[in-house]
């Protein structure tokens, strides 16, 4: 176990590392660069921005820029966002909060509420519920976010005036009823989706169960139809889920861009599109990095927990 | 970024007109009595009660105005800072940090415009309490030639030598040469603390970047990153307000979403991007709302690149101009807002030449114009003259789905005309890199702003020499060459009288539209939108971002 688990580390080390030098390049092969947002400037001449951009390490060469980052890294400094300055690490940390409060609010939403209607649906299969079911993670599937944001928001808020139509809390407020009233919308947006995701999932996955023959056995044995489903229905259709949630670990921690400009939420979507339009390599390269460890811990994790819970997996 | 190429307040090196803008400045403090400051003591009973919160769509981030910055970290520049003197919106100077705006009539400016004196209002205070002196306006002016520091431009300020304070509130210079636009730079020269950075290694990385210090009408609170600044009234401001005491500068960067936030009441004023055309019929009648259009300081046209061999023949340019239905463009895409110009001059300023020939769209004309010429239609449709077919490329944002449709409905009826015109956009970071700097382009669709404030000097863009293209220095990007308007800048920028530097600029926009280097097609206007309640956001076309005067704003 513990030499699987270190095998892992090492490739995931190597992973990281072709990850870097393959976002570093492409980086900074793409056209404009941190300086082209101030090139418009009258009176900004070719001659200021050559001096700003030696001042700040941009014209040497591009391996010399990668090993230098490189070896920050490693002790730890991540660098400083080109664009006011602060630590890379810093910035992550304050939009990677606002993330966490919206994600995991939607997130365990989702996972209780689309587990429960996946097993519901499976075990009453072609029922009228099943059915309903079906259509509406069919229609919650293919609604654009964006446009169902701004639906919540025309009746909610601007119709209804229930909730705000946007932002993480009232400023000057900051009361957790206020940042409640603030999640209620975007969460509801995102859980939506993820419901129909996960509950389709679920469904399958309890079907598949419910046909094996232990199940029959188990029933064969008298077990009490509780026990048959939390025991041996519910806990062996839940094994392909935590490969599931180790994938989605990633997605839950980089931000739902889309959810998060429309309710201006100030996550780590919107810091990735930000940086990326202003070219602040040292924050990308932060996100980059961030979402390729946590993909990696995702996976591994998946794989442990589901060796852990599941005898029929072997970790060699 | 704004699509359009809205030139940050920049300035150019050509600019020699200011001197003679500083003789109406004093004038203009008789009628404009709410810009000047009083008696701190006075601002101190300024009632500040209750939070602002105006919404711009581009993130400030740099808040040390003399590193490189955009335009809406300006829009945190007027709260937190203040400069010696601004323009109002008629284009005068008033004075801000500055008793007095120093003047030729005044002596403040030497009469050969080398010798400049500022005396500073007393009794003015940083945010931490700490008396404003002259030793300030010394650090601030000698700052853009810190070797070490990442500054955004040394233009003007490396014309300043002998900086010398000669008593808390006063202090001299000399200029290395005559520069008129000095003022103008000043106008755009915020003040900051000198002790802000005693003992700071690196001034890069100096804590005042993040927490910044000012004399301006509101103090740094906290900023959260991605979302927004918060800001407090300064009650020891030394001018009339600030009359609410707290300011949110909400950073939210779709304008749907900016729009449906002011709708619902979270915000207040929608600043910089404001609220798009396709809303502005619904917005005009909202409730308790106030929307209103503005024009500002930007142009668009249809760009020639003048080296190339199709737009030598001034009948060609007229053709292609005569082909151009303003008014439908207008009218169909942009929703009646942006209105037709003639000139790079905006109409709000005292330069603007009203008397222009007035555009009008004919395609006979065109034809006729290129059948006299001897543009002949080859088998192809296409006109030909002495080897040089009449077609082109026409390049523009790509994504920037308006002028997308500009371009197709141009290029219809320039085939009308028998000239080809085919389409070939890039994404901003490479259309307005070299591709327009050093002008590979044939033509190109592009919003411009060639003024810094209110001064009407424009040879960064129009001066021959000015040409990169042509080996010069500057933004002449259409590579425009009139040994005219050479002259006449030239001439405008050694002028001090006002009535005669009205005449040269009008003249100079005359000799342009007759030109036509470029196809002017409509002043940009905005559509600026507050609460009703909400008073005092003013248009300035001189000022780029909408909180200029925001010392003045009342909820």
């Amino acid at each position: 176990m513990l030499r699987y688990v270190l095998g892992r580390f090492w490739q995931s080390l190597v992973l990281l590392l072709i990850v870097s030098f393959i976002g570093f390049t492409v980086l900074s092969l793409a056209p404009g660069g941190p300086l082209s947002q101030f090139a418009l400037s009258p009176g900004m001449t070719q001659e200021q921005l050559d001096k700003i951009a030696t001042q700040m390490g941009l014209n040497r060469p591009l391996p010399v820029q990668y090993f230098d980052w490189l070896s920050h890294l490693v002790t730890g400094d991540w660098g400083r966002s080109y664009r006011d300055g602060q630590p890379v690490l810093t910035i992550i940390g304050q939009h990677l909060f606002a993330t966490l409060i919206l994600m995991g609010t939607s997130t365990v939403l989702a996972v209780s509420l689309g587990t429960t209607i996946g097993i519901v649906s499976a075990l009453r299969r072609r029922s009228v519920f099943d059915y309903t079911m079906t259509v509406f993670a069919m229609i919650a599937l293919s609604i654009p976010t964006f446009w169902f944001g701004l639906v919540a928001i025309y009746f909610f808020s601007l119709k209804l005036g229930w909730f705000p139509a946007g932002n993480m809390f009232t400023v000057g407020d900051g009361s957790l009823l206020d940042y409640v009233r603030h999640l209620v919308l975007p969460a509801m947006v995102l859980a939506l989706v993820d419901v129909a995701v996960w509950s389709r999932y679920m469904r399958t996955a309890t079907l598949n169960v419910v046909n094996q023959d232990f199940i029959r056995t188990a029933r064969a044995k008298g077990l009490s139809r509780t026990r048959i489903l939390f025991r041996h229905i519910v806990g062996n259709a839940l094994v392909p889920m935590v490969t599931l949630a180790g994938l989605q670990l990633p997605a839950l921690l980089g931000g739902a861009l889309v959810t998060e400009t429309v309710f201006t939420w100030p996550g780590m979507g919107r810091l990735f599109l930000d940086s990326l339009g202003y070219s602040d390599y040292p924050v990308v390269m932060g996100l980059l990095m961030t979402s390729a460890i946590l993909v990696l811990i995702g996976n591994l994790a998946a794989d442990l927990i589901v060796a852990a819970i599941d005898p029929r997996i072997r970790l060699e | 970024m704004t699509d359009t190429k809205t030139s940050e307040p920049g300035f150019n090196p050509g600019r020699r007109s200011a001197l003679m803008m500083m003789g109406a400045a004093g004038a203009t403090s008789l009628v404009l009595p709410s810009m000047f400051g009083r008696d701190a003591a006075f601002a101190a009973n300024a009632k500040a009660d209750g939070k602002l919160v105006l919404a711009f769509s581009q993130e400030p981030t740099n808040f040390n105005p003399f590193m490189p910055h955009i335009e809406v970290d300006e829009g945190m520049y007027y709260a937190l800072y203040d400069t010696l003197f601004d323009f109002d919106p008629a284009g005068n100077f008033f004075p801000v940090l500055a008793a007095e705006v120093p003047t030729v009539a005044n002596g403040g400016i030497s009469a050969d415009g080398l010798s400049w004196k500022i005396k500073l209002k007393e009794g003015v205070k940083w945010h931490d309490g700490k008396p404003l002196t002259a030793e300030d306006v010394k650090f601030s002016l000698e700052l853009p030639l810190d070797p070490n520091l990442r500054v955004m431009r040394t233009t003007g300020y490396k014309l300043l030598k002998d900086i010398t304070v000669t008593s808390p509130t006063e202090l001299t210079w000399t200029m290395t040469k005559p520069f008129a636009p000095m003022s103008a730079v000043l106008a755009s020269t915020w003040i900051i603390p000198k002790h802000a950075f005693e003992g700071v290694a690196d001034k890069n990385t100096a804590p005042f970047n993040n927490a910044p210090i000012g004399t301006g009408p509101f103090k740094w609170k906290e900023r959260m990153a991605g979302d927004h600044i918060e800001l407090e009234a300064n009650a020891d401001y030394h001018m009339d307000g600030p009359f609410f005491k707290t300011l949110i500068v909400k950073y939210i960067p779709d304008l749907n979403v900016m729009y449906t936030q002011f709708k619902s009441g979270d915000v207040d004023v929608v600043g910089l991007q404001w609220i798009t055309p396709d809303h502005y019929a619904e917005a005009k009648d909202l409730p308790g709302k106030t929307v209103e259009i503005a024009g500002t300081g930007t142009f668009e046209s249809f760009g020639l690149n003048m080296m190339r061999p199709q737009f030598q023949d001034l009948a060609v340019r007229q053709a292609l101009y005569a082909a151009i239905d303003k008014t439908s463009i207008i009218d169909a895409l942009y929703y009646g807002i942006p209105r037709p110009t003639e000139t790079y001059m905006p109409q709000q300023s005292a330069y603007y030449n009203d008397a222009l020939p007035k555009h009008e769209f004919n395609i006979a004309k065109a034809n006729k114009l290129l059948d006299d010429a001897g543009w002949k239609k080859g088998t192809d449709g296409i006109r030909e003259k002495d080897g040089v077919k009449l077609s082109f490329t026409n390049s523009t944002t790509a994504g920037n789905h308006l002028r997308e449709q500009v371009q197709q409905f141009l290029q219809q009826s320039f085939k009308d005309i028998g000239v080809e015109m085919k389409i070939s956009n890039l994404p901003p970071a490479v259309m307005w890199g070299e591709y327009w700097m050093k002008s590979q382009f044939d033509t190109v669709i592009v919003g411009l702003n060639v003024l810094m404030g209110a001064d009407p000097d424009t040879s960064d863009y129009f001066m021959s020499t000015a040409s990169p293209a042509r080996g010069g220095a500057g933004q002449n990007n259409f590579c425009y060459q009139s040994a005219e308007v050479d002259a006449l800048l030239k001439k405008g920028g050694e002028t001090f009288v006002p009535e005669d530097r009205k005449a040269i600029y009008r003249k100079i926009q005359e000799v342009i539209r007759n030109d036509l280097p470029f196809l002017p097609m409509f002043q940009y206007a905005v559509c600026k939108g507050r609460k009703t309640s909400v008073t005092g956001p003013t248009p300035n076309v001189n000022n780029r971002i909408d909180s200029w005067n925001i010392r003045d704003w009342k909820i």
